[in-house]
């Protein structure tokens, strides 16, 4: 049986619905190993016998919070060679990706990213071109590096839970010498909505709301939704950049997208079209957005986002 | 005065989002008709003319060099860069690169720079933060991990003194200030900064400019090490999705507020 490495970063004390997905993934696909970077606390270990994993792995040295990716890369690696991983999963985070894009080479090992599903023998399944084409792709190497989008697998503890054991991974000497290091870390405010790429309804509001994203937010919470936004909202200053969908911003693909004030350029599209259903509301009848909405309102957002907020109160009472 | 800096910026030919753009053939490569400067790489080339710049420019002997790999079309990306204000382009290009992954692509453009580097050392090199076409961003990493430089990705925000660089990464939940010793390789968003087009004077300029042709026996790799065989992942299929069409739709007689509200309801989305 194939062995699987999980990486998880800094869980805390609770691991992240991506992290379970992960873990699952990785049973399906063989014997799974977790290279732990960060405290293991009670929890996430219990967390970890719940969801099968035979060993959990943790570096050498402490301080590869203090740098930008390298020396995690270099754990990783070392990690997947002790345990004589085949694959290595790890999220789909900008940092994922880049650690996993190191490793990829320390590993002479093909790395695809953003991956939806893994067949059994290792293929995987991924959409390019902006969601244009959905392909399958494989790693010609003996290992192979995914990383997976979050909201793609169910998580599902393993049938029997296992006791696993803790071993420690020495970091390669020298792999923080070539390393950018982080010297000041400031932490932003949560908002108290969904987190936006998990969101399974997203209200998002672009250059329309002329400053004012409250029809948008009020909406948003009426719904329990994220809040998402255009890049010429975020470039204005009205909303948080973490708030940007398309191209350079997020990607996103909930159940529901109601577009506000938004044209439907093709680099916001980029971020959208996989959403199951498209609402969009926007004034002008020969927006490109209507395009793809599943339902459009050709008026105010001004008028029609407050009385559907209204409405949506007085129906859940 | 500063020391003068000697830039490589990773400038990609991609083909224009602007239309359909397809996959073809047995590796699944995209057509690469109606291709374009990518658009991401027009930040890095900003960021780099503007650290050229602040030490004088060209006069004061400061080297912003367009490097693109891609085939004979690719050209046409370097003398865009040149016509923005690059000092010279060199064009990486041969018929074995076709096909190449991020693993097969950063292989060649470390051998580039590194050949370029025997020249003059490079300083810095500043991409792109993602590929318009490929989307991967692994391409950046893999370089700085081959080449054995320190990596700053997505930056938000660059500055160079004495030899250090100092970035600023936004991330959802925190932001972070990194700091790296040159020489580096850096990418950088689209927050960075806000992209000059190029005017009279450049293109008019850019006709001098000296745009050098690199062949992989040139770089000193060997065709086995890219394109489809130096691959280490391959496409085994593709599929077009279906495009979206579009639904239902209603002009605001006063009530589409509620309408909407009635077609989240059909839906059960509410
Ligand atoms: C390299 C690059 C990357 C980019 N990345 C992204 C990205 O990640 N995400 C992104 O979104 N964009 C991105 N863009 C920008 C993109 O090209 C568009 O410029 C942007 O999406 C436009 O935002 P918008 O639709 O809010 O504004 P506009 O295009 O100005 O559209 C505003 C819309 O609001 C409507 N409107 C105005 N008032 C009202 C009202 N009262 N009621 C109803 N409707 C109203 C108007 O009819 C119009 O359709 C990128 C561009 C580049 C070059
Ligand atoms: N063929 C290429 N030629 C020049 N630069 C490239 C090439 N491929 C990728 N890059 C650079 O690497 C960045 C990230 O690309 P990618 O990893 O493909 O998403 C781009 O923005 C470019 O700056």
């Amino acid at each position: 049986m194939a062995k699987v490495l999980v990486f998880i970063d800094n869980p805390g004390d609770a691991l992240k619905k991506s992290s379970l997905e992960l873990l699952t993934l990785g049973r399906s696909l063989g014997e799974t190993a977790v290279a732990l970077n960060g405290k293991l606390h009670d929890d996430v270990a219990a967390a970890f016998a719940e969801y099968g994993v035979g060993t959990v792995l943790l570096p050498s040295a402490e301080d590869l919070d203090d740098f930008l990716v390298a020396p995690k890369a270099a754990y990783v690696a070392a990690a997947a060679e002790q345990v004589g991983a085949g694959i290595l999963l790890l999220d789909n985070s900008p940092e994922g990706k880049e650690i996993a894009a190191r490793v990829g080479i320390r590993l002479s090992a093909g790395v695809i990213t953003d991956v939806v599903a893994v067949d059994a023998d290792g293929t995987a399944h991924k959409s390019v071109l902006a969601g244009s084409y959905n392909t399958s792709c494989k790693a010609t190497t003996p290992v192979s590096v995914l990383t997976l989008k979050a909201n793609n697998v169910t998580p599902e503890p393993a049938a029997a839970p296992t006791s696993p054991e803790t071993v420690t991974v020495e970091v390669p000497a020298g792999s923080t010498v070539a390393a950018a290091r982080i010297t000041a870390r400031e932490q932003k405010v949560a908002s108290g909505r969904p987190d936006l790429t998990d969101a399974r309804i997203v209200v998002a509001g672009g250059r329309g709301l002329d400053g004012d994203f409250t029809p948008v937010e009020e909406l948003a919470d009426a719904l329990g939704a994220a809040v998402g936004a255009s890049r010429a909202a975020t470039d204005a200053g009205w909303i948080s950049h973490d708030a940007q969908v398309g191209q350079t911003g997020k990607t996103v693909s909930p159940q529901l997208y109601i577009s506000a004030g938004i044209s439907g350029a093709i680099q916001q599209k980029a971020g959208m079209q996989t959403a199951k259903v498209i609402v969009a509301v926007n004034k002008d009848a020969e927006s490109p957005v209507f395009e793809i909405a599943d339902f459009g309102i050709v008026g105010d957002l001004f008028d029609v986002l407050p009385q559907a907020t209204a409405e949506i109160k007085k129906r859940k009472g | 005065m500063e020391d003068t800096l000697n830039i490589v910026v990773l400038v990609k030919h991609v083909p224009d989002a602007q239309f359909d753009r397809h996959l073809n053939g047995e590796g699944y490569t995209t057509d690469r008709d109606e291709s374009i400067l990518s658009e991401l790489d027009e930040y890095a080339l900003e960021a780099a003319l503007q650290l050229a710049e602040a030490r004088g420019g060209a006069k004061a002997g400061n080297q912003v060099i367009a490097l693109s790999m891609g085939p004979s079309g690719a050209v046409n990306a370097i003398k865009k860069a040149l016509q923005i204000g690059a000092t010279e382009g060199v064009h990486l290009t041969d018929d074995a690169l076709a096909g190449s992954d991020a693993a097969a692509t950063s292989l060649a453009l470390a051998a580039a720079i590194r050949h370029l580097g025997s020249d003059a050392p490079v300083d810095l090199v500043i991409t792109g933060m993602a590929s318009t076409d490929g989307e991967t961003s692994l391409v950046p990493a893999q370089l700085a991990e081959r080449l054995g430089l320190p990596q700053v990705t997505f930056a938000s925000s660059l500055q160079v003194e004495g030899g250090l660089l100092t970035a600023r990464r936004d991330a959802d939940l925190s932001s972070e200030t990194v700091e790296a010793p040159l020489p580096a390789v850096v990418s950088v968003t689209d927050q960075i900064n806000e992209p000059r087009y190029p005017n009279f004077k450049g293109i008019i300029a850019a006709k001098r400019k000296s745009i050098t042709t690199l062949s992989l026996a040139d770089i000193g790799v060997q065709p086995a090490q890219v394109g489809f065989p130096g691959s280490w992942t391959s496409i085994l299929a593709a599929e077009e999705r279906p495009p979206r069409t579009a639904g239902t739709i209603i002009t605001d007689e006063g009530d589409a507020g509620i309408k909407l509200v009635d077609f989240l309801a059909a839906q059960k989305l509410l």
